[in-house]
């Protein structure tokens, strides 16, 4: 299995583990991941908000650096890009005027043939659940985990073609095959704060505090995510939580792949386990 | 507060603009107000999203664009998906920021916002990638908020989780034109794209709240 890899900005900063960690568990399950070379931010919340036709054209450029790597599949790990490439990807497919302007702007023909593909998506669909459990070296029951999905993984349904948009269940049922227990919880989807992280700070201490209370109050020990704005509003953003809504949480948040590539039996240091802000050690005892 | 409906805001194709945009069907909104009900933003907003949509209907266009709710939305989708009339109200509060800033429209609170995307995508114009020192820095000054986030820097920078310097990479050209090219197919004025109004009046109230914090 080949795929073209867009790890995308977060994941190159301050998203390191989890690229490290996807990496890692990509090569214990014989998938090839290439890196599109000079790949470029995919614009993100700020250029949609701004400019209609740069938010396309960021992506589109992407995607054709891949098609160049005659890789028909691309495979990107944050949720924000997974959503850009793929409304990208729809409006060249079915908007004849944008298409002319975005293939105006890149100077190249381009009509939504790549496919993009989330890792969760690969190690589900294609993969397969079963597969992966077989190859379990590791056992982790011994703590609980809430997995929280956020907006822009599942929504819109009809771009993203992923999971439930209200009850999502994908990271619970990979966390189950790997044979790590989960919590039943009300706040899959709810809103993080996302992008305001800079400059509505206040903003995401609340909702953020609101997800960590709900996670705790049923009973996880941790929390797992599938998109890098998430954590970071999560991890590092925790003691700020705790000091300015008087908490005392102590929550790890973690990337689904570390958990799966725990469970794969390879080393915490090789995943990134270091690089959070709120320290998961106890989880790894 | 007292809205003044006329005959001339009745009348003004605002609507009709934006569905034409944004191939929405704003007139089959029913004011369910679900859309409101389940927005994460919605307890810090001037007008709910509901409402939004309603003085579209109306054609108060001046009142939208100055609004602090198409700024505040974090474009999380959730009132698209629960919609029961299937409209994309977040693609219209896309649009309706995208509009503000064509027309120059600047909001007198929630400045941060538009700041900081300016601010990001100017780097990424620059650099390619996002460069985090770059923006924070960038956003730290023009905002006035010059100390922001201070205590997280070294525990990033041990933990290697941002870099110094920027990053580097081969089609820089490419990039500049994508966003050259973007503007001008866009007709958005990218010179307006650090907008001196926008960061004096961020700084000016940022000084303003500081000082009344100390009194
Ligand atoms: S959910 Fe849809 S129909 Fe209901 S108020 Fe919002 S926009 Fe109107
Ligand atoms: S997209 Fe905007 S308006 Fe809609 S629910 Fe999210 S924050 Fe609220």
């Amino acid at each position: 299995m080949r795929y073209a890899y867009f790890p995308g900005c977060s994941l190159h900063s301050t998203a390191k583990e989890y690229d490290i960690s996807t990496r890692a568990v990509a090569e214990a399950l014989g998938i090839e991941l290439l890196e599109i070379p000079d790949w470029i931010c995919c614009g993100a919340t700020p250029a949609h908000i701004t400019m209609h036709l740069l938010s396309l054209a960021l992506p589109v450029k992407n995607l054709l650096l891949a098609k160049e790597m005659d890789s028909y599949e691309v495979v990107t790990c944050c949720a924000a890009c997974f959503s850009r490439l793929k409304i990208a990807n729809k409006i060249m497919r079915e908007d004849p005027e944008h298409r002319a302007g975005v293939n105006e702007i890149v100077g190249q023909d381009y009509k939504g043939e790549v496919k993009v593909r989330h890792f969760l998506d690969l190690l589900v669909n294609v993969y397969g659940l079963s597969n992966l459990s077989e190859k379990i070296a590791k056992k982790m029951d011994g703590f609980k985990v809430a997995c929280y999905y956020g907006c822009l993984l599942t929504r819109p349904p009809e771009v993203t073609k992923l999971d439930d948009v209200e009850e999502p269940h994908m990271m619970d049922d990979i966390m189950r095959a790997v044979g790590v227990k989960t919590v039943e919880w009300p706040y899959k989807v709810e809103c993080c704060g996302a992008s305001f992280s800079l400059t509505k700070t206040d903003i995401v201490l609340k909702l953020s505090g609101d997800i960590l209370q709900m996670a705790r109050d049923e009973g996880a020990d941790a929390i797992v995510v599938a998109c890098p704005l998430c954590q970071s509003n999560l991890d590092l953003r925790q003691p700020e939580i705790n000091r300015k809504l008087k908490k005392k949480f102590d929550m790890p948040i973690l990337y689904f792949t570390q958990l799966v590539g725990l469970a794969l039996g390879i080393e915490p240091k090789k995943l990134g386990f270091d690089k959070h802000i709120i320290n998961p050690a106890k989880l790894l005892v | 507060m007292k809205w003044f409906i006329s005959h001339d805001t009745l009348r003004s194709p605002f609507q009709a603009t934006i569905e034409r945009h944004c191939k929405e069907r704003i007139g089959h909104c029913y004011q369910c107000g679900k859309c409101s009900a389940g927005c994460p933003i919605a307890f810090q907003m001037d007008y709910l999203p509901n409402q939004i949509i309603r003085m579209i209907q109306l054609g108060m266009e001046k009142q939208v664009l100055s609004s602090r709710t198409i700024w505040l939305c974090a474009s999380c989708l959730t009132c698209t998906v629960r919609c029961p009339r299937e409209i994309d109200v977040a693609e219209i509060m896309d649009y309706l920021r995208r509009c503000a800033y064509k027309k120059g429209v600047i909001p007198i609170e929630e400045t941060e916002i538009p700041l900081f995307n300016k601010i990001f995508l100017r780097n990424i114009e620059l650099f390619g990638r996002l460069y985090e020192m770059g923006l924070i820095g960038m956003y730290n000054i023009l905002s006035g908020e010059f100390f922001k986030d201070m205590a997280l820097a070294p525990k990033m920078f041990l933990k290697r989780k941002i870099g110094i310097l920027p990053p580097r990479i081969k089609n820089s050209k490419e990039i500049k034109k994508i966003f050259r090219e973007s503007g001008r197919l866009g007709r958005t004025r990218r010179d307006k794209l650090l907008h001196p109004k926008l960061i004096f009046l961020n700084i000016s109230r940022k000084i303003i709240g500081k000082i009344e914090r100390f009194k």
